[in-house]
């Protein structure tokens, strides 16, 4: 059922700033939509246009059925957290997230109910009576958190709650993200633009260039299948790697003039292309294999869990990611591109082809 | 902090010590001679003094017209304070929506505090003046004579709009301040908990500014009381009269006028125990409450 709509939704700002081209999509009831993208992609001004915060230029917005393009934040049935927090420094934990309900007229006894499950939930029943100023940054986010929590609301909405703690606990809160969102079935909209967290936490991500939108599908989807060179760099660390090539419509792909690999795929196109092959899909081979290619090995990154082989492939820098069990290789390196990893796209539109 | 040390006691004292000196005789000293003179009955001729315990004092609770400066004095600050600073905040709020525009608004704003107490206090005579003053010719549209130095009411209504425009722009760059340190995510946060400006106001806006507004409250009540000196001068043309004063003014009317130096020691004395009061009062206040971070 589809939960949340937005109709070619566009911003611009008074300056004349346009941070949104006309961008469209539904999320589902229940989803965990990830908005991913560089700073200043205009990530912020789209969950904060859902927000009401921000003025829609263009376009319809619709919540539950409902359009709400003129209606006040507060009765949109959203419960945002911010990347500072924004809890009210003079009130105290309990009223920080009693407050909305208040507004809302609701009963003293139903609000003492829901705050001490929220914060039994997340742990603050303990810390209900302090200021935010005397709580540690991930406890005030864990506030932040219960804020949005009490109010039971239609959708959730995250600016980049977690990029103020440190990386420890960056990783717990995003597993305790996703698994509250999860019991509680709220449809979330997450802001962020850490692609691990992206990754790992969304049903679906939409990827987001210069304010417009670059791809929707689950990680898995934009993972293997970006649908464009900027999806391709973006998404994994490292990123995929985007040879230089020909196409020539013979079903082969020239790496360079001596340099030829069979193409993944026969399309409509003839030219130049970009060759993408994610790093732990390229393997190591013999040099007897059949389609063996010479690796001019440069350096070894060591990663722990794996190792990052940096070299030129036909003149091109090429990341090979192998895993530590494998032998470290040394003298003449040859690799092998797996024909069902590959992606061709176009290096003028980025597209894939 | 940084701490530097020192060998001997000599550099320090030397580098304190015009500091002191100046304190000292500007400051210790008169208050001092006060606090001596406001036991004595002067002879107004300057032939010698006579020690009268606390007579001077009891002379001023049991004077009628002590009583009355003081009580004026008291309506003249809280109603000077209440005005400045409640105008001074709307015009803040208002301000803090408009994003363009603000410097210039806050730059006019700000010229009318330059503009020192006595001079204010001439525009004031200029603005209210008997005969074609614009106010009194506003006022005489609605049948009203506005009688600036002979009506008591008129000159102390006078007396608190030219000192209310005078302290406004202070504490209107001090609310505008306040309001502009408020971040805006908890600004937005509350307008997604509260539908209601009004609402969010005076739950989240208010309580906030609440340091700002109890240090201008301090700093107004201050002027209102001292500083209003030379505006009152103005505005009754060194006549007293029958016209309204504050304390402090009547401290130079009695002293200087009225050649009474042991009353008007001894009204000095009462002022200093106020301002002593309520700087204890503020650091208190300050210390213990209205402290978010
Ligand atoms: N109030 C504003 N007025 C004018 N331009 C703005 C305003 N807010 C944002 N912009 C511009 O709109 C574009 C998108 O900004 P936005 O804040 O949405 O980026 P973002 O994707 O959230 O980036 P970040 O990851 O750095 O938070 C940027 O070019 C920014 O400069
Ligand atoms: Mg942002």
């Amino acid at each position: 059922m589809v939960h949340v709509a937005l109709k070619n939704i566009s911003k611009v700002y008074p300056n004349g700033v346009r941070a949104v081209h006309p961008t469209s999509f539904d999320i589902e009831q229940g989803e965990f939509i990830v908005l991913v993208g560089p700073s200043g992609c205009g990530k912020s001004t789209l969950l904060r246009m859902i927000a009401g915060l921000e003025e829609i230029t263009e376009g319809e917005l619709s919540i539950a059925g409902r359009v709400v393009n003129d209606i006040d934040p507060a009765e949109r049935d959203i419960a945002m957290v911010f990347q500072n927090y924004a809890l009210y420094p003079h009130m105290t934990v309990y009223n920080n997230m009693a407050y909305g309900l208040r507004n809302r007229g609701m009963a003293k006894d139903a609000i003492d109910a829901a705050v001490s499950t929220a914060a039994t939930m997340l742990n603050l029943t303990e810390l209900l009576s302090r200021r935010p100023s005397q709580l540690s940054g991930g406890q005030r986010q864990r506030v932040a958190m219960g804020r949005a929590i009490v109010r039971n609301p239609a959708l959730f909405l995250f600016d980049e709650p977690l990029s103020n703690l440190d990386a420890k606990l960056r990783g717990q809160m995003r597993i305790e993200i996703k698994a509250l969102q999860r019991r509680l079935g709220v449809t979330s909209v997450y802001v962020t633009h850490d692609q691990v967290e992206a990754m790992t936490m969304a049903d679906r991500i939409i990827v987001l260039n210069a304010g417009r939108i670059e791809q929707i599908g689950t990680p898995a989807e934009v993972y293997h299948y970006p649908a464009s060179t900027f999806v391709a760099s973006f998404m994994g660390a490292p990123p995929m790697n985007l040879l230089p090539a020909r196409y020539n419509g013979n079903g082969r792909v020239h790496l360079s003039d001596s340099v030829h690999i069979e193409a993944p795929e026969t399309v409509d196109y003839s030219g130049d292309i970009k060759l993408g092959v994610r790093p732990e899909n390229v393997g190591i081979v013999d040099r007897s294999h059949p389609d063996a290619l010479h690796f001019d090995l440069e350096f070894i990154e060591e990663l722990g869990a794996g190792r990052l082989l940096h070299g030129k492939l036909a003149d091109s820098g090429l990341i090979v990611h192998i895993p530590h069990t494998d032998p470290i290789p040394s003298g003449d390196v040859y690799v092998g591109l797996p024909k069902s990893a590959l992606l061709m796209f176009n290096p003028a539109t980025g597209a894939r082809l | 902090m940084k701490r530097a040390s020192f060998n001997q006691l000599g550099l320090p004292v030397w580098l304190l010590l015009p500091q002191l000196v100046i304190i000292g005789v500007f400051f210790y000293w008169p208050a001092a001679f006060a606090l001596r003179s406001s036991f004595y009955l002067e002879d107004p001729f300057g032939f010698g003094s006579t020690f009268v315990g606390l007579d001077n004092y009891n002379g001023l609770l049991a004077s009628a017209q002590y009583v009355k400066v003081a009580v004026f004095t008291l309506g003249f600050t809280f109603l000077v304070t209440f005005f400045s600073l409640s105008i001074a905040l709307v015009l803040a709020v208002k301000a803090d929506k408009v994003i363009r525009g603000t410097r210039t608004y806050r730059t006019l704003l700000m010229w009318v505090y330059a503009v020192a107490p006595p001079v204010a206090g001439f525009l004031g005579v200029m603005v209210f003046y008997q005969g074609n003053g614009p106010m009194t010719e506003f006022l005489a549209w609605f049948g009203y004579e506005f009688r600036l130095g002979v009506n008591y009411y008129d000159t102390a209504a006078a007396m608190v709009a030219v000192a209310t425009w005078n302290h406004i722009p202070v504490n209107f760059i001090f609310f505008l301040s306040g309001l502009q340190s408020i971040p805006q995510s908890v600004k937005e946060a509350a307008m997604i908990d509260n539908r209601s400006g009004t609402g969010r106001f005076w739950d989240i806006t208010f309580p906030l500014l609440a340091p700002t507004a109890f240090f201008l409250l301090i700093i107004n009540i201050t002027y209102a009381l001292f500083d209003t000196f030379g505006m009152i001068d103005a505005l009754v043309k060194g006549e007293p009269g029958n016209n309204p004063m504050t304390l402090v003014y009547k401290v130079y009317v009695d002293g200087f006028r009225g050649n009474d130096l042991g009353g008007s020691s001894a009204q000095s004395v009462i002022l200093m125990v106020l301002v002593l009061v309520l700087t204890v009062f503020q650091f208190r206040v300050m210390d213990r409450r209205i402290h978010y971070t």
